[in-house]
């Protein structure tokens, strides 16, 4: 519902003041009064957890700059230092490392929730590319952050994701150099890193208020993808949402105290305790969690080139998502083929965030041996084709599943409305 | 009267024509303006020139024994100096152009000496893997020569890719021999 009346009513001569000045109370009101669909589930509630998750990240982000040094030579002590000397830096820096992958959890729920439910479909496309946006701006500023505390895993992460502009034709070597500063990832790259990566954040921020704008201007989606047409569907933001939202985030921060105080580097890499070394490549390089699944789209395809191209698809892709699903029915409730297929994305996507985290070379499972140049080696699959089958899956679901699908299914029957499909006949009959 | 002329709501005559010639000029002008301040915000980026200055490293050769590599830091990155064997030196040679996927012999990676002569026993290269930058390991690899841990790349005894993701052989930097033993870098 759009551009909801408002019902805001200032009661005081200074409001009544501002209210004619500044309507900045009023619009304050009448976000808290948004009419919102009276279905929305607890999959509903992951935005207003990004929300929390993001002014976490900026809140303890500008603490650690305060004692942060951006210089090759004392990054990695600042860092050291911050959980060990500095009050309370033993929680402020864990809650910002071990808030970036709960951050990254969050949103991949969020998305997933998108995809299940259609929330990308007319009139929500601005909606959903917004959306896209703040996640690679997300992905920029997690990975710049990650160089900041200058170890081993910092330092090769920028040297292997730098290189990918080096794989650009004809101007890649300079286009490389120039955003390393240098002829290698150094301490102008590191003093730009920690610049850009305290800009980015705002950024997200100016971006999640299109995102909430968009929200409001087109009303949000709902489990069973059916536009609200009466009041009756609808309930106010607060407190019913509120409360909802409320209660699902102090749920999401036990998980994340958990890891705040118990696995604080769990889902870290142990070799980024070893301070960066130039001349040593750790032997074994993976990005965060929250890009195995793409690192491992890039290793799938044997030519550096083609493999950059195929990973920055994987991305570009989410952002044609409404043009390429044909399917005028926006949930995955009354799409019983697409939901099979959409399960099977979601595995796939886990399935390339292991690959993404071991060898190539390694086997997923063998059966049995053969001789190979006088040696036995071990027949089966290996990391690289399970990557391959996975990355197949994950271009074929949007490029070719999703297209196809949307004209040859046949979608069950969907309730006439949103109050119906809650409260069944009763709400029929009341409403007649 | 020319076919540009007009007049607007107040009865004014207006030349569309000088119009449409002073929004454009105005425009170019701004644009240019706009262009070269850009540049010196973009370029900043660029290398400082102290970092183009940091520019040589010299290094003494003959204390390199057989078989052993010398790794010196030379902007940034390592520069691999092998001393090589005899049994490395025919393996380079000795493979067919064919079968590499970036083709070059072993010879066109020298750089002659003061006396103009060739030294295929040390191999002068920057240790930088071609596919993402990382830093292979030495006698290592199905070709005896160089591994790329993190995306498998192989490179033969003259650094040359076999096999695997990366596209190029390893780099050559700029050197030259300043007397019989000693080489610069850069």
């Amino acid at each position: 519902m759009s551009g909801h009346p408002s019902t805001y009513e200032p009661k005081y001569a200074p409001t009544k003041w501002l209210d004619q000045r500044l309507p900045i109370v009023r619009m304050g009101a009448d976000f808290m009064t948004y009419p919102s669909p009276r279905n929305l589930n607890y999959w509903y509630t992951f935005g207003g957890i990004l929300t929390m998750l993001l002014a976490s990240q900026i809140i303890t982000g500008i603490i650690l700059a305060m004692h942060y040094v951006p210089h090759v030579d004392m990054a990695f002590e600042s860092v050291q230092r911050i959980r060990r000397d500095v009050p309370f830096g033993w929680l402020i820096q864990p809650m910002h490392a071990v808030g970036a992958s709960m951050f990254f959890l969050a949103v991949y729920v969020h998305m997933f929730r998108g995809l299940y439910y259609g929330s990308y479909k007319a009139p929500r496309e601005v909606l959903w590319i917004i959306g896209c946006l703040i996640y690679l701006i997300m992905m920029a500023t997690g990975f710049l952050g990650y160089t900041l505390p200058w170890g081993q895993m910092s330092f090769w992460g920028a040297t292997v994701i730098t290189g990918f502009f080096g794989a650009v034709p004809v101007v890649g070597e300079s286009l490389q150099q120039w955003l390393l500063g240098g002829y290698a990832v150094d301490n102008a790259t590191l003093n730009r890193f920690f610049a850009l990566h305290y800009l980015l954040p705002f950024v997200i921020a100016g971006l999640v208020g299109l995102h909430v704008w968009a929200l409001h201007h087109v009303g949000q989606n709902n489990p069973i993808g059916i536009t609200e047409k009466t009041k009756k569907d609808t309930l106010s933001f607060h407190p019913y949402y509120t409360v909802k939202d409320g209660f699902a985030m102090v749920i999401f921060m036990l998980i994340f105290a958990f890891f705040v105080f118990y696995q604080p580097d769990a889902l870290g890499h142990a070799d980024n305790y070893i301070e960066a070394d130039a001349l040593k490549t750790p032997p074994h390089i993976v990005p965060e969690w929250y890009f195995l699944p793409f690192y491992a789209i890039l290793r799938a395809v044997p030519d550096k080139l083609a493999g950059i191209l195929l990973m920055l698809g994987a991305i570009i892709v989410l952002f044609v998502l409404p043009w390429l699903d044909t399917s005028k029915v926006r949930s995955n409730r009354f799409r019983p083929v697409a939901r099979k297929f959409f399960w099977i994305f979601v595995f796939f996507c886990f399935i390339l965030g292991w690959c993404g985290a071991e060898t190539p070379d390694d086997m997923v499972f063998t059966v049995g041996e053969r001789m190979v140049d006088g040696e036995m080696k071990p027949m089966g699959l290996n990391f690289t084709w399970l990557s391959r089958i996975a990355t197949f899956y994950y271009f074929a679901y949007f490029l070719a599943i999703l297209p196809i699908l949307g004209m040859v299914e046949k979608p069950l029957d969907r309730p006439d409305s949103i109050t119906k499909a809650v409260l069944g006949d009763k709400a029929h009959g009341a409403a007649e | 009267m020319s076919d540009t002329l007009h007049k607007d709501a107040h009865g004014e005559t207006v030349d569309e024509g000088k119009r449409d010639f002073i929004y454009i000029a105005t425009g170019a002008v701004a644009a240019a303006g706009v262009g070269s301040l850009a540049w010196p915000l973009v370029a900043q980026m660029g290398k400082a020139a102290d970092t183009l200055a940091a520019g040589s490293v010299e290094v003494d050769v003959s204390k390199i024994a057989e078989g052993q590599q010398l790794k010196v830091l030379w902007r940034g990155k390592p520069v691999f100096i092998r001393h090589r064997t005899a049994k490395e030196i025919s393996e380079a040679e000795n493979t067919q152009l064919a079968v590499l996927p970036d083709p070059q012999t072993d010879n066109e990676r020298l750089i002659p000496d003061t006396a103009g002569k060739l030294r295929p026993e040390m191999l002068v290269m920057i240790g930088v893997c071609t596919h993402f930058g990382c830093i292979p390991v030495g006698e290592a690899g199905d070709f005896d020569g160089w591994y790329c841990p993190c995306h498998g790349s192989h490179y033969d005894t003259s650094g040359r890719i076999r096999k695997g993701p990366a596209p190029t052989n390893m780099e050559i930097p700029d050197y030259q021999y300043i007397s019989e033993n000693v080489i610069k870098v850069g």
